[in-house]
């Protein structure tokens, strides 16, 4: 199986949203490598005429009764937020600056 | 030693229940034993002394009040891992990403325990979200084994065995995922069940890996924590995996189990799960507990599943696959850390890496790494999806030997409980914790771990762990209380009794 370089994990950390230090994608690099290589294995026992399970217990269409049930209020939902203002979560800016 | 804190949760039910001890008293009892160990233990991240004694108070209210007790725990102490939500009181997963978070609603299993009477006294320690198997991966510290400080009392769920071993309380409540129930169990000689998958509500389970998270009861006899499965136990419309079915009868079989006979019951033995790797100590007890099931009665047979062998490298492809999706919500917007967020040259998605950065330990970034990488295009096949058909290939080995037999066994984990540190470098090696407890989630069936003794060269805790196919949570039960009897008998008196007193 393929080797994973510092450049993927980079990559991998960015994808991610992880602001990884140099340190770390040296270290993380090493260890990916070893775990992605052990655990490729599953390959050797995944043939195309097995289907794939993605849950123990499958289930489909759970529905409920279509009646109104409480949830959280606005100022529960807003309690554990870093910053909130006028009722809603206060966020840093979301576009660039060019 | 106090007897309150000695006793078993049935018992302290049971004198609680007829008055004469009150719930206050007991609950004051494992606080001061908290108090007076935890320093050294540290088991707990909180300690929510007045929610205790408040429920506790209630509980003798009540039954002053000449009202039936709200369940058979009422008024008896637990410890709740700290990934189930409780409102009002502190649930940080073993992360900096929630320190000091509060949440706005209680988990299905903290409801169900608040209505049954039971006390929780606090939550306890973990591996950050549940991710490891040494509750080293705790931002808050490790917790220390009370068979020996210097050795990891299992993990992810090691603050809730260590609570259990050290006396601090008679019943807590892990999850397992890959076995943070079992192999935390196993290592310190307390009993740790993994129910069915979808029997025990994940409703204000913080998500790991959604399609194998199973929250359980743990404590220090099998009765105890059949007791406490029933509380927690049945269906939930919170939670669309929830099974909507009576729960398996897992008191009524771990009374008939103490009847001590096996007869009729067969047993296979998991031949992959023995071998190099394994201490010799934790397969000459597993031996002598196979040897003590068939002197009980039961039929023993040799069954393979040769597939369990990939189990691992499935589970350490699909857990954090599920993880890195899961664990995208802490985007430092809603609820926990932020990291930048006055600093106006910074926009949203620096602040969420930075926060991510920061709030996250070195085991979620690398599992969130894996699962990023597993999910990729061009890599999706060859592991993700291969993972998954793994998974198919062990409910078929499961399937396979449950034609032929009742229940499985094996060890729970390959050692006895490893020094603090020998693993931390070496994910690999931490990883190998986890290899016989895992096809058990990736199939959804019933498992537990139950003591079966000390490991001849090192003296600690060896586990014994007994499958049961899915709803069939009843069959393990059942075998659990037999050899538990018997075990008792043969060396003398239950293994727990046998910790050092926490020295501090």
């Amino acid at each position: 199986m393929p080797s994973i370089s510092r450049d993927e994990v980079a990559h991998l950390a960015r994808l991610a949203r992880l602001a990884v230090t140099e340190d770390e994608l040296d270290l993380f690099a090493g260890q990916l490598d070893v775990i992605l290589q052990a655990v490729a294995r599953v390959g050797e026992l995944a043939t195309s005429d097995v289907p794939p399970t993605s849950h123990a217990v499958p289930l489909t269409n759970v529905f409920r009764e279509d009646v109104l049930r409480p949830g959280l209020r606005q100022q529960q939902a807003l309690a554990g937020a870093p910053a909130a203002e006028a009722g809603r979560f206060r966020v840093p800016r979301i576009l660039g600056e060019e | 030693m106090n007897d309150l804190i000695r006793s078993t949760a049935a018992e302290l039910a049971a004198q609680i229940h007829a008055g004469e001890v009150s719930a206050v008293e007991v609950t004051q009892a494992h606080l001061d034993r908290i108090a007076q160990v935890d320093t050294a233990v540290h088991a707990f991240l909180h300690v929510d002394t007045e929610g205790a004694l408040a429920a506790a108070r209630k509980v003798d209210a009540d039954r002053v009040a000449g009202q039936q007790p709200a369940s058979a725990l009422a008024g008896v102490p637990l410890a709740l891992k700290d990934v189930l939500t409780t409102e009002g009181v502190p649930t940080t997963c073993g992360s900096k990403m929630l320190e000091g978070w509060i949440p706005p609603y209680d988990a299905t299993v903290t409801r169900r325990l608040r209505e049954a009477g039971v006390v929780i006294l606090g939550k306890t320690n973990m591996d950050e979200f549940a991710m490891g198997s040494s509750t080293e991966n705790s931002a808050y510290g490790p917790t220390h084994n009370p068979w020996d400080l210097d050795r990891i009392p299992g993990g992810s769920g090691g603050g809730s065995s260590a609570a259990l071993a050290a006396f601090e309380s008679p019943l807590s409540i892990g999850t397992d995922t890959g076995g943070s129930i079992r192999q935390p169990g196993s290592v310190t000689g307390t009993v740790g069940v993994k129910p069915t998958y979808g029997t025990v509500s994940r409703y204000g389970l913080v998500a790991f890996s959604s399609s194998l998270d199973q929250a359980g009861p743990c404590a220090r006899t099998v009765l105890d924590a059949a007791l406490l499965h029933e509380v927690i136990g049945g269906h939930d419309p919170l939670d669309s995996t929830s099974i909507d079915r009576p729960l398996p009868p897992v008191v009524a079989a771990a009374r008939q189990g103490a009847d001590g006979d096996l007869s009729g019951v067969r047993i296979g033995v998991v031949r992959e799960f023995a071998g190099e790797g394994y201490q010799a100590g934790v397969l000459a007890s597993f031996t002598a507990a196979v040897d003590q099931l068939r002197a009980l009665g039961a039929e023993i047979v040799e069954v393979s599943c040769p597939s369990f062998t990939y189990a691992l490298s499935a589970y350490y492809l699909i857990a954090p696959s599920e993880a890195s999706s899961n664990l995208a919500r802490f985007d430092a917007m809603r609820y926990g850390l932020r990291v930048g967020g006055d600093d106006p040259s910074l926009s949203a998605e620096d602040v969420m890496s930075l926060t991510r950065e920061a709030g996250f330990g070195a085991e979620v970034k690398r599992r969130i790494m894996i699962g990023t990488y597993a999910l990729s295009s061009g890599y999706y096949d060859a592991y993700y999806g291969s993972a998954q058909k793994v998974r198919t290939l062990i409910t078929r080995d499961f399937d396979a030997a449950f034609e032929q037999v009742d229940v499985l066994v094996s060890p729970t984990t390959p050692t006895t409980a490893f020094k603090i540190g020998e693993r931390v470098d070496d994910p690999m090696a931490m990883y190998l914790s986890d290899l016989c407890t895992i096809p058990s989630n990736l199939a959804g069936n019933a498992s537990l771990s139950v003591p079966s003794g000390l490991a001849e060269e090192d003296g600690l805790p060896v586990g014994l762990q007994i499958m049961a196919p899915a709803m069939e949570d009843h069959r393990m039960y059942r075998v659990a209380a037999a050899y538990e009897v018997a075990r008792d008998a043969a060396q003398g008196g239950p293994l727990i009794h046998r910790v050092p007193e926490v020295s501090v």
